[in-house]
């Protein structure tokens, strides 16, 4: 705010040593602003109201005013500066609409059929009203549970080799392929996982199995990326001092570098595991849908969470509104999910994180 | 670990068994990875082989393998290239808002509200697509009939239901917009504060400072983040099904009713009653989005990379 | 316990860069040998091969020998990590295990290596190191606290019981003092003189006056030239290199007219 490199051209006052410039107080901005929306609300009035150009024409006008009053007393450079906020304030403003009105929409229409029934009965025998998600939790949660027992172990392994024994070619290597991993399509890791089990099975087949084969494609890479940066942000002096009491590798691995990096593998772990529950595409062609509950993996079709919204949306029979209420809340239960991984592991690299007393 | 390539080579050391196994185990699991990205790979192609060597008049459509795919290489193309030029912009807006203009306080809780958007579930876009932005999107696409009809994009007739290609780029534009504002705000958070005090020592206004000391220093980054959402736009698949309304053919118009599919859209409303050479058609059309979504990962990749030499980061 | 150390013809590489080349040393059970010289010479280099230290970046070699009591460290069968049992290392920033408390710091060594211990006998022995570091009335009262919460000299103290609880030969000290203020390297200087009567112990110290104040010999390390590799150019008692060394560019650092 205070500068002594250059004379405004709205003129300078002396105030002891530092040279000030003239510059507009923040009410004086806000009020600019205001009496340019206000016309500009006016002026939508005026040609037919509609909220959406009102809105524009008030932006625009109130941006505007503030522009030109602030290149009037305080300078261009000025000016643009305070040009630039309203655009980027506006620009977030605007990029916030359709975020927050998803939220909206989604609680709106989702919370209709939270209820009950919908936790403890499944689609079997149901035409129309009631019926519920019963089927379609369990197994989004088994085939998340059995994705997360191929993938830990996988993607914690590789981010091992990766950061403390890799070397050479082959460390390039799977650097590399773990990049192009993380940009497979979630379809084409679908498709994957069927033309596998299909060479065993014939083409027909559709197991849970497959389902967690196909989102284990998806979560390894996101487990090893994640899980190789927290590996690397243990000091190098910590194994050192493990290696130099006698320690042998493997150990000081086991005993020092995880324990040091837990928090942070943790918290890569969950969201790895809250960005493939809901990934629905690979499930639809992998393990379908059925009406009835089925907890086993390796017999036949299941029922997910997110395959379970997409089938009641897009094929709600007749009447069609009972199943769309149905596939709404399935879809805010997803977000609640989604949303409470999310929870968990910021509060997982918060308590657990090693206690830095300094 | 002592030996290098170096001609006297001393004897290697006996290793601890704990050592071996653990190693072993550790190398197994990176290559593992090998073999499970080579299996994608050589089952996607295997699978679409009958496919490419079946005759034209099999393939749905009855014009042959390219003719099916084509339209729909267009469509994916088409609403990621939407989604991108929508979104990028936003993006960087909500980046430098959350990172150097939104009061200090709330920018943390900001940033984490834009980290849970990046994990909505996509098939919870669709819904919010159909349900809220498809009808919001109806007057305009009317008006544009009406007054800009002279221009191809807007050549209609308009959608009554708002199924477009527009809303399907838009509302990818929803889906990709928290993913690079993510990782703008990582690069712009970064921009060294020895460089932004320097620019803000010689009286420089916060936008001069953001101009000299921030955005070309975020500029790759900010690249970076574009490409990986343009992968994740071409990748994506339930939100385009349940929104578009896809009839095939190639053509610009972005508000009508008849529109071009997505190859992910396509083989996830297809697959599920396919049998036989369509099975083998839909992989085949996979495995090219494949090979896109590939090199569009890599070039990010090259250009976050090439770029992080200059970034003055070290 | 202490034990002599016999260095001949040692050449160190990492990769095809020989970074340390042709030393020949001898050093004293039961004393301290200090190691100066300027920055990028290789002092720390040639102390982290003493426990083949060096070894785990990787690419590091060398060739010569290495021989304490008669045993040669880099013999055929011989394993880095038993060498790091017998010759312990202090480094120049303090590194405690963040996720371990004061007690489980010093008994890591043990620990780590999943020796049986009874409890007593593991009290006893992280009590005999913390006291052996001078640091066991400052902390006794809370062992359980998280060793990151002591101050840097505290911390650098409780490395040195650490690496003094496996009961090593031979101590290392790479640079122990340059993150700390003037008191506590005080403290470490006394401690040092202390451990002496147990330990052997070699230390790298950039500062000089450190160097003649605990050590009883000292080696000046130096670049042969530009991207020549470091060689050891003197070796001789504290008391000579400080009045009267025998070669010219000794005397020329020590004196800071070097460069």
């Amino acid at each position: 705010m205070t500068t002594a490199t250059q004379p405004a051209p709205g003129g300078t006052e002396q105030q002891g040593l530092v040279e000030r410039h003239r510059q507009l107080p923040r009410f004086a901005l806000a009020g600019l602003f205001a009496v340019g929306a206000v016309v500009g609300v006016l002026a939508s009035v005026l040609t037919g109201f509609n909220l959406v150009l009102a809105v524009i024409y008030a932006v625009v006008l109130g941006t505007l005013s503030v522009y030109v009053a602030s290149r009037s007393v305080e300078g261009s450079r000025k000016a643009v500066d305070r040009l630039v906020t309203c655009v980027v304030t506006t620009a977030f403003a605007v990029a916030m609409v359709p975020l927050v009105s998803l939220i909206w929409t989604v609680l709106g229409r989702g919370l209709r059929r939270l209820d009950g029934e919908f936790f403890n009965s499944s689609m079997l025998g149901v035409v129309g009203e009631g019926g519920g998600a019963y089927h379609a939790i369990l197994g989004t949660l088994i085939i998340t549970g059995l994705t997360a027992l191929i993938s830990v172990p996988i993607g914690l392994l590789t981010a091992i080799y990766i950061v403390e024994y890799g070397t050479g070619r082959l460390k390039k290597a799977i650097t590399f392929l773990v990049d192009v991993m993380t940009g497979i399509p979630s379809i084409v890791a679908g498709l994957f996982a069927f033309a596998l089990f299909a060479i065993f099975f014939g083409p027909g087949v559709r197991l849970g199995i497959m389902g967690a084969t196909a989102l284990s494609v998806l979560m390894i890479p996101v487990v090893v990326r994640s899980s190789e940066e927290v590996l690397k942000l243990v000091p190098n002096e910590l194994r050192e001092a493990a290696y130099a009491l006698g320690v042998p590798k493997w150990r000081t691995i086991v005993k020092v570098v995880i324990p040091t990096a837990i928090a942070g593998l943790a918290t890569a772990v969950t969201l790895a595991i809250a960005r493939v529950i809901g990934e629905t595409a690979p499930l639809l062609i992998t393990v379908g849908i059925i009406n009835g509950t089925n907890l086993d993996p390796i017999d036949g079709r299941m029922a997910t969470l997110p395959v379970f919204a997409y089938y009641q949306l897009t094929q709600p029979g007749f009447p069609p509104e009972f199943a769309i209420d149905r596939a709404w809340t399935a879809a805010l239960i997803l977000i609640i999910l989604v949303m409470a991984l999310n929870v968990v592991a910021r509060l997982i690299s918060r308590f657990f994180a090693p206690k830095t007393g300094r | 670990m002592t030996t290098t390539s170096a001609p006297p080579e001393p004897p290697r050391p006996k290793r601890r068994v704990g050592d071996r196994i653990f190693a072993g185990s550790a190398t197994g699991a990176g290559i593992l990875i090998l073999v499970v990205l080579a299996g994608v790979a050589a089952f996607l192609v295997s699978e679409a082989w009958p496919a490419v060597t079946a005759p034209a008049g099999d393939i749905p459509g009855g014009d042959g393998l390219t003719a099916y795919i084509a339209p729909l290489i267009f469509g994916t193309l088409l609403a990621a290239v939407i989604a991108l030029v929508v979104a990028t912009p936003l993006a960087v807006a909500i980046a430098l808002y959350i990172t150097y203009y939104a009061p200090r306080r709330l920018a943390a809780g900001m940033g984490y509200v834009i980290d849970l958007l990046a994990a909505i579930p996509s098939v919870v876009y669709g819904f919010w697509g159909i349900a809220a932005l498809a009808p919001a999107m109806v007057p305009f696409y009317v008006w544009a009939e009406e007054h800009l009809s002279f221009i191809p994009l807007f050549a209609g007739p308009a959608s009554a239901t708002g199924r477009t290609m527009l809303t399907a780029g838009l509302m990818l534009g929803v889906m990709i917009l928290p993913i690079i504002s993510a990782i703008s705000r990582e690069v712009f958070s970064q921009a060294p504060a020895l460089h932004r005090e320097a620019a803000l020592a010689l009286g420089a206004t916060r936008w001069e400072m953001i101009k000299m000391a921030v955005l070309p220093y975020g500029k790759s980054g900010v690249i970076g983040g574009a490409m990986l959402g343009l992968g994740r736009a071409l990748g994506e698949t339930l939100a385009i099904a349940i929104v578009l309304s896809a009839s095939g053919g190639i053509t610009f118009n972005l508000i009508s009713n008849s529109n071009p599919s997505t190859i992910a859209a396509n083989i996830a409303l297809k697959f599920p009653e396919s049998t036989g050479l369509d099975v083998n058609t839909l992989i085949a059309s996979g495995l090219a989005l494949f090979v896109i979504t590939l090199a569009v990962n890599m070039l990010a990749r090259w250009v976050v990379n090439r770029r992080a030499d200059f970034s003055g980061a070290n | 316990m202490a034990k002599r150390i016999d260095v001949s013809d040692l050449d160190i590489y990492y990769g095809n860069f020989l970074a340390v080349q042709g030393v020949n040393i001898s050093i004293e059970p039961r004393s301290i040998t200090a190691l100066i010289g300027p920055s990028g010479c290789g002092k720390s280099t040639f102390l982290r091969s003493l426990n083949r230290m060096h070894e785990v970046i990787p690419g590091a070699r060398v060739e010569g020998k290495v021989v304490i009591d008669g045993q040669d460290l880099y013999g055929a069968d011989v394993d880095p990590v038993d060498v790091r049992r017998q010759i312990g290392m202090v480094f120049q920033r303090p590194n405690p295990f963040p996720t371990m408390s004061i007690y489980d710091n010093v008994a890591a060594g043990l620990r780590l290596n999943a020796k049986k211990v009874k409890k007593a006998e593991l009290d006893d022995l992280v009590e005999r190191s913390l006291k052996g570091a001078n640091l066991w009335t400052e902390v006794k009262d809370r062992l359980n606290r998280p060793g990151s919460g002591l101050s840097g000299g505290q911390q650098q103290r409780l490395c040195i019981a650490r690496a003094i609880a496996v009961e090593p030969e031979v101590l290392l000290m790479d640079e122990p003092c340059s993150a700390l203020d003037p008191i506590s390297t005080l403290a470490i200087e006394d401690l040092m003189t202390e451990l002496k009567e147990r330990f052997t112990i070699v230390i790298v110290t950039h500062n000089m006056q450190q160097a003649a104040r605990v050590s009883e010999s000292t080696g000046f390390f130096n670049l042969a030239g530009v991207g020549q590799p470091g060689r050891l150019v003197e070796f001789n008692p504290t008391e000579k290199i400080f009045s009267n060394p025998d070669e010219k560019a000794t005397e020329d650092y020590i004196s800071g007219r070097f460069g």
